[in-house]
């Protein structure tokens, strides 16, 4: 036996050494060539031809259902620029990785995005705990991180802290203000009941919420994102007696707090933020339950109150879904239309506006400087503009509230804009909700 | 009040289809000695493929059939094709390869039925009962649930109490080599089990989808909260799993209702442990000190 | 007894040198890879540190544990609540050993119920854990920063680092090269703890309990003191793992501890082969490098996105399955069955009669187990005077 070992000893020993040796061999003297890499990195991503971008979703696990749509809706709108000549000559190579909404995961795939498909810049990446994991580290290497699918404050809040970093939809806390002061000066009696999903969505939006409605307020109930079973939070509304629901939560949630309340005989009004509201795809979920409980079509939300800040299936007349339409046809994989890829269409939208305003000398901080300077302006689908400024990086400033009706909706406020804190609440002025799409469907 | 009572039915509801999992646990434990990870993503399977028939314009219950048929083939399949091989060869290995099984189902699931919401029709109604003028959280599908739930519960403590098959079934778990030695075919007495107890874990399946929304992952708290009410009634009594299932239900309705639902999963790992430390064997066990 | 502990020592030197060796390779491999390389190979260095932990307790003491990405997150969570910003002043070393001694205290806690539990009735119990513990992370928001979790800021590199870097590759550390040797230098330091561990007194009391739960009784051990003290040392390296990670993703959320983590571990060890850290390690590099390079292929194969991303879990899925049923040993226990049966035939045409003995290894057993186990004369010897208290 221990022989054995001997003769087992001497080869590792051996490869000790030579490793040493090895790695003394390595060892260098100092040369100073550190010089070329500072300039080359502002263009990374970016040739004559092409210009890659990048993007981390949830295309596995429990959050994938619906959020996994978005990026084949921006993959349609890039592949239709990209037929359509691209931006300034360039195609646009969208590289999508799946993080199941894991931050973990975020981490490795923004780490292949950058390294290994060496993006120019991230655009829309999805959530807060995920994207929060990567988005220091986006900003430490100057890499532009625009549109992120998520309402957090954190994206637009603090500039000088992510000074590459820029959101795309409301903030959870404006577009909860905005439905606050329309239920205090509308439904001044009504007992409101919040259901919250919960994590930072449910918390900046009941702080929104409390701003006016903290008299009214008479329960707060939290589910929990991934279980299913929602009957206790809405027995407890009911039991707190709410007879207006305010909900911040998921479009399958929508559909489930629907049907728990059906089984309790609980008949609140509804109101459900932008979020949870999208309704052909709620209607179809609640449609399919039988014995005409709920009527079919996308009529199963009539009555409920949501707000909208980019136009959305239902409105088949507007020129933007008609654009959206035209595009999904052309170019869309297989599969329906959806809110979901109409979300990602209209950030692709955004991205290709910006890229074509930089113009042909593309660069990561030129980028980031259009969208300070003049992000402010963009046109596009989105129906009140951005706040994108040197002192925000928020996204779009605001929404209409409006009620569900049959396969459309009804306003009922004009549009609306506002900002965090206690910015006031005021009418939108810039026209951007009556604007049209060019002729072409691609940004000049 | 209401709010008490509301949130008693509704956790009597879901404690029943915990039961349901549950008891297709104990059978696959009674008949292999095995617990099997893989029976959520099993029943999950199954589920779509209801779906799939009642898309294609059948009915919910030619749909519930098909399911309930292709859960027993399924089960089947898995003993003959997988578990066999690691019969004898510790148990660490078969809770490892159903928990491999469970990855692929899950995986397999998600490329040929898609990652999406779907929503699962429910027969009866979806509409709580009226009861003296006031509706109460049990629907015309919820009774059918408690109903499906005891009517199998019966059918198994007579199948292993009264029938010849299932004493040998409990054998052949029990004690391989003997069984044989007594004649019992102990090989096919092990796919049955296996295929039984997938029968009824798809009845779970269906009956936790009914009137709520299904995706690749939608059985998956369900492992966990199975298998607890497996071990409350001891993994070894159906009478036991059903009786576990409806505490564990009725307790996680009060502790998401009352308590918040970011701790149910908490809550039942408390259960689980208490049970475990003071009664070993589950409420029901008869003995008093067996090894868990 | 003096032919024992010699074998012991030379156990100990021989670890020792090929920590030496790995650490040498180490370096080398991280100056000579790209960034992105680096960074993967701080990731799998994470789920190595706790997949060898988890081979240890499953492989050498038969406790199966779901619940290993919970102790991770204490791990986690603890590294992310000492690092709050860039001037923290604990020094990181201090950092990981907190963070370690916590994950070993909530393991000791785990272990104590662990070790009244057995087979299906411990894995269902441990798999509660891995669910239960994200909440905790949503129940205390204020202090643990519900579902956006706390974000972990990395200390850079110190100056004799990136002094001692800059003189032996002549480039620059960068963050992911400093925080992939961190992780490097933790899973060597940590294999070869557990590796001593494993081939000491301890670990052969681990064993004893493992094949036998009685006889090991009888023979004067405390079965239960045994299983606690596995759980504990495994627990350590979650909870090093942990910290590590914390490091590498730059946050502490609780959606980075799903189920789905404890099953990777899981399937890391079984990939490797159960009860080996040699497999502990090809199981974590089969894991961090095999889904990107399934998910490419399914894309090459015009996959659509979604598709292709759930190719990597049905393959790694399909993979463990296939290795419990055909070979139980692991990646490990196949290349190692084939050297052993090259080497058997060798000295078969040597010694015909003396070779035979060592052909058929236990597959469940680690490499040298047959050379410097003595648990069989161990567990002979004490049963005539250990009488069960």
């Amino acid at each position: 036996m221990k022989r054995m070992k001997q003769v087992r000893l001497t080869p590792v020993a051996a490869l000790v050494a030579s490793a040493l040796v090895l790695s003394a061999c390595g060892a260098g003297g100092r040369d100073d060539d550190d010089g070329d890499a500072a300039d080359s990195g502002s263009t990374v991503g970016v040739t004559d031809d092409k210009v890659t971008i990048g993007a981390h979703f949830p295309l596995t696990g429990v959050a994938a259902p619906g959020y996994n749509e978005i990026p084949t809706g921006a993959r349609a709108y890039f592949d239709f620029v990209n037929a359509n000549g691209g931006v300034h000559g360039r195609q646009i190579e969208y590289v999508v990785r799946d993080d199941a909404y894991n931050p973990t995961n975020t981490t490795k795939v923004t780490n292949e995005l950058l390294l290994q498909d060496e993006i120019f810049a991230m655009v829309g990446g999805l959530g807060t705990p995920t994207h929060s994991a990567v988005v220091d580290q986006l900003n430490e290497e100057g890499v532009p991180d625009l549109f992120v699918s998520s309402g957090s404050l954190m994206w637009g809040d603090d500039p000088e802290a992510r000074p590459m970093t820029f959101g795309w939809q409301p903030d959870y806390e404006s577009e909860a203000k905005i439905i606050g002061q329309y239920v205090a000066e509308n439904m001044p009696d009504a007992k409101v009941g919040l259901f919250l999903q919960d994590d930072d969505f449910g918390e900046d939006a009941e702080k929104g919420a409390r701003q006016f409605l903290e008299e009214q307020i008479v329960g707060v109930e939290r589910y929990t994102s991934g279980n299913t079973d929602v009957g206790p939070q809405i027995a407890g509304l009911q039991g707190a007696g709410a007879d207006l629901v305010l909900g911040f939560n998921t479009p399958a949630y929508t559909a489930l707090a629907r049907l728990v309340s059906l089984s309790l005989g609980y008949e609140p009004q509804w109101f459900v933020s932008s979020v949870g509201s999208d309704s052909p795809l709620v209607g179809s979920l609640l449609a399919e339950f039988s014995e005409g409980a709920v009527k079919p079509g996308a009529g199963a939300l009539d009555g409920v109150m949501t707000t909208e800040y980019i136009p959305t299936l239902d409105q088949g007349d507007d020129p933007w879904v008609q654009l959206w339409e035209r595009v999904w046809e052309e170019h869309g994989e297989k599969g329906d239309l959806s809110n979901y890829k109409i979300y990602g269409m209209s950030h692709a939208y955004a991205l290709v506006q910006a890229l074509q305003g930089v113009g042909e000398d593309l660069t990561r901080e030129g980028l980031v400087e259009f969208m300070e300077e003049q992000g402010e302006g963009l046109d596009g689908p989105q129906l009140a503009p951005f706040r994108y400024g040197t002192d925000s990086h928020l996204g779009i400033s605001g929404m209409r509230i409006v009620e569900l009706e049959g396969r459309g909706s009804k306003e009922l406020t004009p549009v609306l804009v506002t900002d965090i804190g206690d910015a006031e609440i005021t009418e939108d002025t810039s026209g951007q909700a009556d604007d049209a799409p060019p002729e072409s469907g691609i940004p000049e | 009040m209401q709010q008490f009572i509301n949130t008693a039915l509704g956790g009597l509801t879901t404690g029943m289809v915990y039961a349901a999992f549950a008891l297709a646990l104990v059978l696959i434990w009674r008949s292999t000695r095995v617990v099997n990870f893989a029976q959520a993503p099993m029943a999950m399977v199954t589920t779509f493929v209801a779906l799939a028939v009642i898309d294609a314009g059948f009915s919910y219950w030619i749909g519930f059939a098909v399911a309930l048929a292709a859960g027993l083939v399924l089960g089947a399949i898995m003993e003959r094709g997988v578990m066999r091989h690691v019969q004898g060869k510790g148990e660490i290995n078969a809770v490892i390869l159903t928990l491999g099984l469970f990855i692929v189902l899950h995986a397999a699931a998600a490329v040929v039925f898609g990652n999406d919401f779907r929503s699962f029709p429910a027969p009866f109604g979806v509409r709580g009962i009226e009861v003296g003028g006031r509706t109460v959280a049990l629907t015309g599908f919820g009774i059918f649930t408690i109903i499906a739930v005891l009517v199998v519960m019966g059918l198994l403590v007579a199948l292993f109490r009264f029938t010849d098959l299932g004493l040998r079934m409990r054998a052949a778990a029990f004690n391989p080599e003997v069984a044989r030695l007594l004649g019992v075919r102990v090989p096919r007495m092990m796919t049955l089990g296996w295929a039984l107890a997938s029968l009824v874990g798809s009845l779970a399946g269906l009956l936790i989808a009914g009137g709520s929304l299904i995706h690749p992952s939608y059985m998956d708290s369900v492992v966990v909260l199975g298998f607890v009410a497996a071990v409350l009634g001891g993994l070894d009594s159906p009478l036991g799993a059903v009786v576990g299932g409806l505490l564990l239900g009725v307790t996680l309705a009060f502790v998401s209702g009352y308590l918040g639902s970011q701790l149910v999963a908490l809550a039942a790992l408390l259960i689980l442990m208490i049970v475990l430390m003071v009664r070993p064997g589950g409420i029901f066990s008869t003995t008093a000190a067996r090894r868990v | 007894m003096e032919r024992i502990s010699r074998l012991v020592g030379s156990t100990l030197a021989r670890h020792l040198l090929v920590a030496a060796l790995g650490m040498v390779v180490v370096v080398m491999a991280l100056t000579a890879v790209s960034d992105f390389r680096r960074f993967q190979l701080a990731e799998m260095a994470c789920l190595a540190i706790a997949a060898g932990g988890l081979t240890v307790l499953t492989g050498l003491n038969g406790q199966l544990s779901l619940g290993h990405g919970a102790l991770m997150a204490v791990g986690t969570y603890t590294t992310a609540l000492l690092l709050p910003d860039r001037d923290a002043s604990t020094p990181l070393v201090l950092v990981v050993l907190i963070s370690v001694c916590t994950a070993t205290l909530v393991g000791a806690l785990v272990g104590v119920a662990a070790a009244r539990l057995h087979g299906p009735y411990l894995a269902g119990a441990t798999l509660a854990l891995a669910v239960a513990v994200p909440g905790l992370a949503l129940h205390f928001r204020e202090t643990l920063g519900g579902e956006q979790g706390i974000p972990v800021v990395a200390p850079p590199p110190p100056g004799w680092a990136e002094d001692a870097t800059y003189f032996l590759t002549a480039s620059d550390l960068t963050p992911r090269g400093w925080i992939a040797f961190l992780a490097w230098s933790t899973l060597i330091l940590s294999f070869l703890l557990l590796a001593n561990l494993s081939h000491s007194r301890v670990g052969r009391r681990w064993r004893a309990v493992r094949d036998d739960p009685v006889a090991a009784e009888l023979a004067g051990i405390v079965v239960g003191r045994s299983r606690v003290s596995a759980f504990m040392v495994s627990a350590a390296a979650a909870g090093a793992a942990g910290s590590m990670l914390a490091l590498v993703v730059r946050l502490a959320a609780p959606g980075s501890f799903t189920l789905a983590l404890s099953l990777t571990l899981i399937a890391a060890v079984v990939l490797g082969g159960l009860g080996s850290l040699t497999g502990a390690l090809l199981g974590a590099a089969l894991l961090t490098f095999l889904p990107q390079f399934v998910t490419q292929i399914g894309r090459d194969a015009g996959l659509d996105d979604v598709r292709a991303a759930e190719l990597a879990p049905l393959v790694y899925g399909l993979v463990m399955v296939l290795v419990i049923l055909l070979a139980p040993g692991g990646l490990f226990g196949v290349i190692r069955g084939a050297l052993t049966r090259r080497r058997a035939r060798r000295a078969l045409a040597a010694r015909s009669v003396e070779a035979s003995t060592s052909t058929r290894p236990d597959p469940d057993s680690p490499p040298d187990e047959q050379l410097t186990d003595p648990s069989g004369d161990h567990r002979t010897a004490t049963t005539t005077e250990g009488a069960p208290r």
